[in-house]
């Protein structure tokens, strides 16, 4: 007894110093990027370039690499006028962008990392032919378009030169929250409508071919019974017109969740099918 | 009560041949409804065509078959789950997958290491013709016995935890994963099978041919072990970087193509050489508690040796482990660089400090038993001057490792010290010092080992002189190049080239212990031997064999925490979000408790494995009064 209680005695007292070193170290967190709404209508610049500075130093982890030396492994463009550096890069005979400005060749180094690979900080072997830098608006870091906006007025701006990005219009928004969830539903539009069907569980409900009556009825004649245009509000709006002896339980959110182009082809496959 | 053991084994025995049954029926049952699919249908046509959920009606199935016919398969991507859809039980998720997790993988690590280095010293016995290594080795499998049991409870646990508490990852796995995940489970009969029959007939096939019918039994015990090892590994490396799917997650290659994964093979490589290290120091443990407990000369000579394998197998297996976690980093920062410097210079870059303690602690536990070990050997004095210098060196670059790069400071501390890096320690703190510092480590543990390995021979050969003085040439050199190339790369070119100049460091570390064990095996082929006494060591050398298996626990768990948080907010990194409440990586501290507390349990489940081992070899005596009382 006495050796396992000197013996346990020693491993735990070891197993606590371990755990007071972590104690001993700074304490972070490392948040999860968060969803930023931001007020387009009280919107300033000086508030789209805080953004940007909050998203370079955060979301887009772009200080992991790009530090001042030595400890960086990119250039350092927070210690940079990158106006005047993208003046340096686009006379460069090595550019092959399409840049014209800084705000532009900013832009283009985010999203096309090896069209232009500053000297000295290719990939080890490339011969600076090939850049280590990820695509900034593809996943793990996935910054949208006004996100780099954000990030390449910040970085114009920082050394007080002219902003010359835009601020976010209403309509660049609404096309990147259709953008977000086109992405968020991470799959490609239905090609035929079978595969429509397929994907949004009609089938589990409503039998193809028989007017056999599973949960729903039977479709292999509603477009003998209904037009294209009640075949679309029963999808959109399913509580418009249950039919008779029928439970109230089709989803109401087909709307959201399908595309244009996949509810019309939907419409008009069962349109066709008068029995 | 040993009969009793036995009753317990053939139970568990029974259990997985049940279980063996149960799986082949669940195969079997659905052969014979195929079979007898005319009865099936009409037992489903009385309530009209059934369907499988989102399967196809028969006009509609064969219009998509000619769709994926033409080469445009439907592809799913990786679901995206809200956060609502992880279930909330009222404790955290991560912390009940962490500590399952990291229980079954100490005890697999475990369970798979010492069948490894018992086929070695089984085999070693039969080529020396020494019965103790054999006897030795059937000991090792007696004490890790239980330990097999304790793995599929943990993994059982996991699994379910896993499905209960994140069904969309689960589901996502299974979906990518498909029949691999039964090869898996089919792997695990096999290993019983052979585990089995490997420990109940060592003595039953003990010499002769039947012998290597038992080598070849635990061979095969390990190739099951192995490769469940590596399919399981290919969960994890798919999960930090995914192959055979698209950028949304969908499946679009073969198996092999999802397994093969670029960071699989160094994880392969770093788990292997890693776990014979952890096996070695448990049961190093095991012996020095053994030694301990006992005043028996014969018993203590016993656990002595034992004691001195297990370190011999911890640290031998320790020393060429940098080399594997150094190809895996590398090969982290080719797939991504933002989820290299997320683990080596990001938030998770301070957990190093902690890992420098803790191979700092392993490095001078075992060079501290090997230098109490020289008192067995009376030829030991001779190299006793050169344990102080080794102790300087380990005892500096311990330092230098532990040396943080930024400290944290008040804003007149900041003022005081004139920036946040302090102007001496500063440069210390950067990874080329702490690459010099390693690698001299390592040296001095490897210089340890070959002075120990030495204090009991005199070498007889005429070139001895010379033999030494190439090997103290090697040594010079090699230090020298360390020290240069650190000091060069590191603090004279850009970032890029600093971590380059390790791969010469480590060159030159592996130079040393190549050439050493060469010239040694030369050098002392016909040595004089001169007398070793097992068992002569001090109690306090024993308090090393505690401390190492403690370190290698605890460092264990933390770089499975780093290799698992370097994914950030994915549960498979770029393709599957992690939505969840805990999809932030939570402070150094946190860990550590979390460390801490696996780190106990392990400990406790071990003192019960070990427990349960040694009540094999005890029998109750019959109470007088028995019989009496009957009558």
């Amino acid at each position: 007894m006495n050796v396992l209680g000197k013996t346990m005695g020693f491993s735990l007292g070891l197993t606590l110093i371990f755990t007071l070193v972590t104690y001993l170290l700074p304490q972070v967190k490392g948040e999860a990027p968060v969803e930023k709404k931001v007020d387009l209508d009280s919107l300033t610049m000086d508030d789209f370039v805080a953004l940007g500075d909050e998203l370079f130093h955060g979301k887009g982890t772009c200080t992991l690499c790009h530090k001042p030396a030595p400890l960086g492994r990119a250039p350092d463009i927070e210690g940079e006028d990158m106006v005047a550096t993208a003046a340096e890069r686009l006379s460069d005979p090595r550019y092959k962008g399409v840049a014209t400005d800084a705000a532009s060749y900013i832009h283009e180094s985010m999203v096309e990392p090896g069209i232009y690979v500053v000297a000295g900080w290719g990939k080890k072997g490339s011969d600076d032919s090939e850049s280590p830098m990820p695509h900034v608006n593809k996943p793990p870091i996935q910054l949208s378009d006004m996100e780099m906006d954000a990030i390449t007025a910040w970085l114009l701006a920082k050394d007080g030169n002219e902003v010359t990005v835009a601020l976010p219009a209403v309509e660049a928004a609404a096309r990147a929250v259709e953008k977000s969830g086109v992405a968020a539903r991470s799959q490609e539009p239905a090609r035929a409508p079978e595969e429509a069907l397929s994907r949004y569980g009609c089938v589990s409900c409503h039998s193809m071919d028989s007017r056999d009556a599973l949960v729903g009825p039977g479709l292999v004649d509603v477009g003998a019974r209904l037009d294209a245009d009640e075949i679309r509000q029963s999808i959109l709006d399913p509580a418009a017109v249950i039919v008779e002896g029928f439970p109230p339980a089709m989803p109401a959110d087909f709307g959201d969740r399908m595309t244009v182009n996949e509810l019309e082809m939907i419409v008009q496959y069962l349109a066709e099918k008068k029995g | 009560m040993s009969i009793c053991l036995l009753r317990v084994d053939s139970m568990a025995f029974m259990k997985r041949l049940f279980l063996l049954f149960l799986f082949l029926f669940s195969v079997v049952l659905p052969a014979e409804a195929v079979l007898a699919g005319g009865k099936i249908q009409e037992n489903i046509a009385s309530v009209g065509q059934v369907r499988l959920e989102g399967q196809l009606p028969v006009e509609v199935a064969a219009e998509s078959v000619s769709v994926a016919a033409a080469g445009e398969p439907v592809l799913e991507a990786a679901p995206q789950p809200r956060r609502s859809d992880y279930p909330d039980v009222g404790v955290s998720s991560r912390a009940i997958v962490w500590i399952l997790a990291q229980m079954h993988l100490f005890f697999a690590a475990l369970v798979l290491a010492v069948p490894l280095f018992v086929l070695m010293i089984e085999l070693v016995g039969v080529f020396t013709g020494d019965e103790r290594y054999d006897d030795m080795a059937h000991e090792f499998m007696k004490i890790s016995l239980t330990g097999f049991s304790i793995t599929a409870i943990f993994g059982g646990s996991l699994a379910l935890a896993l499905f209960m508490l994140y069904p969309d990852f689960m589901g996502y796995m299974m979906r990518v994963f498909g029949a691999q995940v039964l090869v898996y489970a089919l792997l695990f009969f096999f290993e019983s099978f052979f585990l089995y029959t490997y420990y109940y007939g060592w003595n039953a096939f003990r010499y002769g041919n039947l012998k290597w019918v038992h080598l070849t039994l635990g061979l095969l015990l390990n190739a099951s072990g192995l490769t469940i090892m590596v399919l399981s590994n290919a969960w994890a490396t798919f999960m930090m970087a995914p192959s055979g799917v698209n950028e949304v997650g969908a499946v679009v290659g073969n198996i092999w193509e999802i397994m093969k994964g670029p960071l699989w093979n160094p994880i392969n490589l770093h788990r292997f050489i890693a776990n014979i290290g952890f096996g070695g120091a448990v049961v190093g443990a095991y012996a020095a508690f053994k030694f301990l407990s006992t005043s028996d000369p014969e018993r203590r000579a016993h656990y002595d040796w034992m004691g001195y394998t297990s370190n011999f197998i911890a640290i031998l297996a320790f020393l060429p482990l940098p080399f594997a976690g150094y190809w895996l980093m590398a090969e982290i920062y080719a797939y991504s660089q933002q989820m290299g410097i997320t683990a080596m210079g990001g938030i998770l870059a301070w957990l190093f400090i902690v890992q420098a303690v803790l191979i700092g602690t392993i490095l001078l536990a075992g060079n501290f038993y090997l230098w109490a070990g020289m008192s067995r050997t009376e030829g030991s004095e001779r190299y006793k001057p050169l344990i102080k210098v080794i102790a300087l060196v380990l005892v500096v670059s311990f330092l230098i490792w532990v040396t943080p790069h930024t400290l944290i400071l008040s804003a007149s501390e900041v003022s005081k010290l004139g920036g946040s890096h302090h102007h001496i320690l500063g440069p210390l703190g950067i990874m080329p010092a702490k690459n010099i510092a390693v690698n001299l480590m390592l040296v001095a543990t490897f210089l340890s080992f070959q002075l120990y390995r030495r204090s009991d021979k005199v070498a007889t050969v005429s070139w001895a002189p010379l033999g030494n003085a190439l090997l103290i040439a090697v040594y010079v050199a090699a230090v020298a190049n360390i020290i240069f190339l650190g000091v060069y790369f590191g603090y004279f070119t850009n970032t890029v080239y600093k971590v380059g100049s390790s791969v010469a460091q480590v060159s030159s570390t592996l130079v040393v212990i190549v050439f050493g064990l060469v010239i040694d095996s030369l050098m002392f082929r016909s040595a004089k031997t001169l007398p070793s006494h097992w068992g002569r060591i001090p109690d306090r050398a024993q308090y090393a064999l505690f401390a190492l298996p403690i370190a290698f626990t605890w460092l264990m768990a933390l770089m499975g925490y780093v290799r698992s948080s370097v994914k950030t907010h994915w549960h498979v990194y770029t393709v599957m979000k992690d939505n969840s409440p805990d999809n932030f990586i939570p402070t150094i501290g946190y860990a550590g408790n979390m460390i801490t507390l696996v780190t106990i349990l392990f400990l406790l489940c071990v003192l019960f494995m070990f427990w349960v081992a040694n009540l094999s070899s005890m029998r109750q005596g019959k109470p007088e009064s028995a019989g009496g009382e009957a009558a």
